[in-house]
Parts: C-alpha cells; sequence; structure tokens
C-alpha cells in the first residue's frame, strides 16, 4: 500500500532552526511557515531578514531563536543585503578565504516590506541574477505596527488604516500580484505556498533552493492577531483563503 | 621619492581602492561621483581588480548590500554624492551601529533644491552625526592616503566603524593633480587582509542587528560612542605609522602658518588650498594669517584645535554650508561650544561660502583677514550674496 506523501513524513528534517522561545502571537502561521521553510534550507544558509514581526519576535538583545546565521539591518533592503552577502560569499571563495561551500542566502520580509517599501530593492536583487530565495511572507497587512493595510491588503478588508465607515467599505484597493511581478523579472522559479498545506510548501523550498538563480517563494501567512480570528483556526483559515 | 603621476583625482581614489584591495564594491552612480565608480568598474572587468561589483539599483541598497557584504568579512567599498547620501541616511547609522567598516568616498556636492551637481558640504554636513568617522581631504594626494589608512583604521578592532572620505566635488574631484602612488607590495605591508570579529557563515552562526529593549539600548550606544572617541587615538597612531612608511604626515588637525599669528581660518577640505593662497599673499604684504585645518571631523578633535588656537585672538570659520535655521554653521558651532566650555576668550566669525560651487577666490579670505567685509545684523556672513 502507498500512502501519498509519506516519504515526506519520513524525509522531514528533525533539525529546527527557528528554536522555542521566541515571542511570535499564539497561532501565528507565519512563524510556522518560516520554521519548515528553514528545515529544507538547512545549515549551510544565511538569513537577511526585514524589520517585521519575524525580526522581533526572534531577536531582542541579547538573545535569538536563530540557529543560522541571521542579519537583520533595515525594513526595505532586505534583498540588497541579501546581495552583499551573496556577493561577498562568491567573491571571499573565489579568492579562497573562505572554505568553499554550498551556502544559501534566504531573504525574508512581509508584505509591507516586500510588495510597498521594498519592492524596488528586490526587484534590484532579482535582476541582477544573485542566487539566492527571496522569501515573502504575507500577512496581507503591516501587523506589526497594528494592522494597517498594505497593498497586499485584500479588497474590503478592514485595517486599523483601511477602516470600513459610513464613506468606506475598508480596503479600496485590489491585492497588489507579488508573484506575478516576480515572475516578469524572468528569474529561474516563483511559487506561491501556505502553511496550511505544509508537504507542498517544503517541496517549493526544495526547489527554490536547488535552482541556479534568484527565485521566489510568496507565503500567505495567516495572523491570527491581525485577521481577528480565533488563535486555533490559523490552519484552517490558510486553507479557507488558498 | 617616487615620481609622481599627472591624474584626475576620481581615478586616483578608485587606484587607492584598488591598492586597499577592496573586495565587494557596491555603488549607484550620481555625479560628481561618477569616474570613481566608472572607473572601478573597468579595472573589475578587465580582471585588474579581484572584486564583486555590485551595480545596485539606488544608493539606499548601495550601502545595505556593502552591510551585508561587510558582515561577511568582506572588505567593502561604496562612493556617492549628495542626494545619494542622503538616500543612504538610515542606513548610515546601522552601518555605523552594527560597527561595520564600510569605507565610503563622499565626494561633496550641495543638496538639492535648487538641483545643483556642484560642490559644498550641505550632503556630508547633513550625515556629521551618523557615526562614521569623517576625514576632509585638501588634494588629490591626501585622498589617495586617506582611503588606504581609512581601511586600517575601520578595521581596527579598537575601532570597527564605518569611514568615509569626504573629497569636494569638482573642485577636487575632476582635477589633475600630481600624485605619487604607494607600491603594492608598500599597502599590503601598511594595510593587511581584513580579519573580522564576526562574520556570517553557517560554521559558527551569529544573530547581527537584534533590537534593543530600553535595558540595553543605552549600552550598545554607549559602546559605540566610546569606539569612537577612543578612534582618535587609532587615527593618530595610523597616521604616524603611515608617516613613518610613506613620508607623508598627516595629523587629525593640520596648521599653517599658526605660530606667529593671532589671527586664523578655520576650514575643511579642498578650500584650504585657497586659504593657503590668500595667507601666502597676505605675508608677502606683511600681514600674518594662519589656517587651522581639521583633518578629520568625526571624532571631532577638540584637544588639537583647543592647542593650534593657542594665543589667537580671532578666528575665522569658513563653511561651505548653510546653517538653515541654526545660529550657525556646523563647524562654527562646534568650535564655539568647544571654546566656551575651555573658557577660552577668543573672537569667532563665521563665513558661508562656495555654496553649489559658487567660487570663492583668495581676495575673499583677504578681505575677511583685514575685516573690510561688512558686519551684518546676524552671526554669520554670506560671502558674496547678492541680496
Amino acid at each position: 500500500m502507498r500512502i501519498r506523501g509519506l516519504e515526506l513524513y519520513t524525509d522531514r528534517p528533525e533539525e529546527e532552526f527557528a528554536t522555542p522561545g521566541h515571542r511570535a502571537c499564539q497561532g501565528c502561521a507565519e512563524v510556522l511557515g518560516l520554521r519548515l521553510a528553514l528545515k529544507v534550507f538547512g545549515r549551510d544558509t544565511i538569513i537577511a531578514m526585514a524589520t517585521g514581526c519575524m525580526e522581533i519576535i526572534s531577536t531582542p538583545l541579547p538573545t535569538t531563536c536563530w540557529k543560522l546565521p541571521w542579519i537583520h539591518v533595515a525594513f526595505e533592503n532586505a534583498a540588497a543585503v541579501a546581495s552583499g552577502i551573496e556577493s561577498a560569499l562568491r567573491i571571499l571563495t573565489e579568492k579562497g578565504k573562505i572554505p568553499r561551500k554550498d551556502i544559501h542566502v534566504v531573504a525574508i520580509a512581509g508584505d509591507g516590506g516586500t510588495s510597498d517599501i521594498g519592492l524596488q530593492s528586490l526587484s534590484g536583487a532579482l535582476e541582477r541574477g544573485h542566487k539566492f530565495t527571496y522569501i515573502c511572507v504575507d500577512n496581507e497587512a503591516y501587523m506589526n505596527t497594528g494592522i494597517q493595510r498594505s497593498s497586499s491588503t485584500p479588497y474590503g478588508a478592514m485595517t486599523t488604516t483601511s477602516p470600513p465607515g459610513k464613506k468606506s467599505i475598508g480596503q479600496a484597493t485590489w491585492k497588489k500580484d507579488m508573484p506575478k511581478i516576480a515572475a516578469a523579472h524572468n528569474i529561474p522559479y516563483v511559487a506561491t505556498a501556505c502553511p496550511s498545506y505544509p508537504f507542498d510548501l517544503l517541496a517549493k523550498i526544495k526547489k527554490a533552493r536547488m535552482v541556479n538563480g534568484p527565485s521566489y517563494i510568496h507565503i500567505l501567512s495567516v495572523c491570527p492577531t491581525g485577521w481577528r480570528i480565533p488563535s486555533d483556526l490559523a490552519i484552517r483559515y490558510g486553507r479557507l483563503a488558498v | 621619492m617616487k615620481a609622481k603621476k599627472g591624474i584626475e583625482v576620481s581615478i586616483a581614489a578608485s587606484i587607492a581602492a584598488q591598492l586597499a584591495r577592496v573586495e565587494v564594491i557596491s555603488a549607484y552612480p550620481i555625479t560628481p561621483q561618477t569616474h570613481i565608480v566608472e572607473h572601478l568598474s573597468e579595472l573589475v572587468a578587465d580582471g585588474e581588480l579581484d572584486a564583486a561589483y555590485i551595480n545596485v539599483e539606488s544608493e539606499h541598497s548601495a550601502l545595505s548590500a556593502c552591510c551585508g557584504a561587510a558582515a561577511t568579512g568582506a572588505r567593502t567599498f561604496t562612493s556617492t554624492s549628495a542626494q545619494g547620501l542622503e538616500l543612504m541616511h538610515e542606513i548610515l547609522f546601522i552601518a555605523s551601529g552594527m560597527r561595520l567598516p564600510i569605507v565610503m568616498a563622499t565626494v561633496n556636492r550641495a543638496l538639492s533644491a535648487p538641483l545643483s551637481i556642484w560642490g559644498d558640504h550641505s550632503d556630508v554636513m547633513a550625515a556629521r552625526d551618523s557615526g562614521w568617522i569623517m576625514f576632509f581631504c585638501e588634494n588629490g594626494q591626501e585622498v589617495v592616503d586617506a582611503v588606504i589608512m581609512a581601511f586600517r583604521i575601520a578595521e581596527d578592532r579598537r575601532v570597527l566603524l564605518p569611514f568615509m572620505v569626504n573629497l569636494d566635488g569638482f573642485s577636487l574631484s575632476h582635477v589633475i593633480e600630481p600624485i605619487e602612488f604607494p607600491s603594492q607590495e608598500e599597502v599590503d605591508a601598511f594595510l593587511p587582509p581584513y580579519n573580522p570579529l564576526y562574520t556570517l557563515h553557517p560554521d559558527k552562526p551569529v544573530t547581527m542587528g537584534s533590537y534593543a529593549m530600553p535595558e540595553l539600548y543605552t549600552e550598545a550606544k554607549y559602546a559605540q560612542e566610546m569606539a569612537i572617541i577612543n578612534s582618535k587615538q587609532v587615527i593618530v597612531e595610523v597616521m604616524e605609522e603611515f608617516g613613518k612608511r610613506f613620508g607623508r604626515h598627516y595629523h587629525a588637525v593640520e596648521t599653517y602658518h599658526t605660530d606667529d599669528t593671532d589671527f586664523v581660518f578655520v576650514a575643511l577640505g579642498a578650500i584650504g588650498e585657497n586659504i593657503k593662497t590668500a595667507i601666502d599673499e597676505l605675508r608677502s604684504e606683511g600681514k600674518k594669517a594662519g589656517l587651522v585645518q581639521p583633518r578629520i571631523f568625526r571624532p571631532f578633535p577638540a584637544a588639537e584645535i583647543i592647542s593650534a588656537f593657542k594665543g589667537k585672538k580671532r578666528v575665522a570659520i569658513v563653511e561651505r554650508v548653510m546653517p538653515a535655521g541654526a545660529t550657525n554653521g556646523p563647524l562654527f558651532n562646534e568650535i564655539s561650544s568647544l571654546v566656551q566650555s575651555k573658557g577660552i576668550n577668543i573672537k569667532l566669525e563665521n563665513y558661508i561660502v562656495g555654496l553649489g560651487g559658487r567660487d570663492v577666490l583668495p581676495e575673499d579670505f583677504k578681505r575677511i583677514f583685514t575685516g573690510t567685509v561688512p558686519p551684518k545684523d546676524k552671526s554669520f556672513d554670506v560671502i558674496g550674496v547678492r541680496v
């Protein structure tokens, strides 16, 4: 008898790189998505993370929840920082200053850090063809600062800066299609995923890790705090949304 | 002494970066910085400089990529001007706060609006408190020497701070000057490969760029402040060693004919040469003036300035930036607060010159010296302004 997807259970890397003790909200599907993704990226990974929920929950001085090399510089520049890391690794390896090793650089930002303030930096990095993966963890608003709308907030959604009222239906614009924008850069791999479908997410991360050039993964990340839903329903809401 | 080569100062700056064996360059073109990055691109394209050149899409990304590269352990260089420096502004503070020894050649240019591609110090003065070490060059030789010294100082474990080499746009960056280049062997002996304390590498994972709660932010900034204060000792040491090796001697504050006079100018950058011409002409007429020239502006060389002011009665502080609503220009205010706090009785005057590339002539400085500049009902004078 063959059970579909069983190999994913058995092959699933045991090692955790996003460790417990971080300060994510109860039921946060965003940190779940990252935890799964990092399992696949594995030990030889360097993370460049934008300012946002995932940064702020994980690294209050002097603690960290990351077992991988990790850097945060600012909000809008995760892709540029990743460009610098990737270029430095390449030249330092060529010069024999660091041992030859297949190290993968992963830039991570939220939907605001990707589709709004970080779009230019991301576009530059994709166009230049750095070998790295960019992950957008999309919870569809600026959740870290208190649920303000972004260009990734869906039409009609209620946020603290797109409130419904006598003259407003809530968010008045349609969700920006980030994966399509990434694909328009003619990069080797673009995918969408959601931790509500973990094996699909793992498989896509595996593929992104393998391609030679930039890859972009857009992860829909249910945010019980911002979506005003019970924290035990994040996985179900992800399935409903996808 | 080696033969000097007639060369454009921007090209010389990029050759200095090449001699320093920079490993990652990340830059975005802006006038008047362009010749520096163009020549670096050529050196990389021709295989004469073994470095990664990242053609970023903005200055903000230029410095962001530099942060990533420096954190990975590469010797990192960038260059910009004016609006570019202001677009980097956010990251300037992060680079110094994260203690990344990036070196930047800032080709000083006026800030818009009105748009001006020509030189003054409004760009660097808007960034003066960003935690970078700031060096001001008077001529092309100093630019070459400063870029080489910059890496040695910035990468010193006692410092670990980014370093800005300031050179005036056009009036310095685009002139051809006779410059002596040290050999690669000499530079290698002076400047060892960058040996970073921590790097981003999977074999020894570290977290960089954490956030600090109120319990720790002050301590982090205090440690950074101590580093820039203590960097002056390292700067002086490195300047001394550079002088021994290469025969060109630098000081935190340079003085020109200050011993036998009670009047001195104070100025930063290439304008020093014009002032020296004026001083020479004045002296040929039997009038004694001198020049005090801070080579470094951050850390502020307070002790050296006090010592240079010994016996002076009148000081004319000349600046290429508008006070923008402050009582005086930034250099005046620094010196004024220093002189007041030390209880020194000295008359300070503030002159604003050379904005947006406006020529400033030796005659202007001679008029300042003789006091024929009409006093105005404000705390500074803008030389040559038509009102």
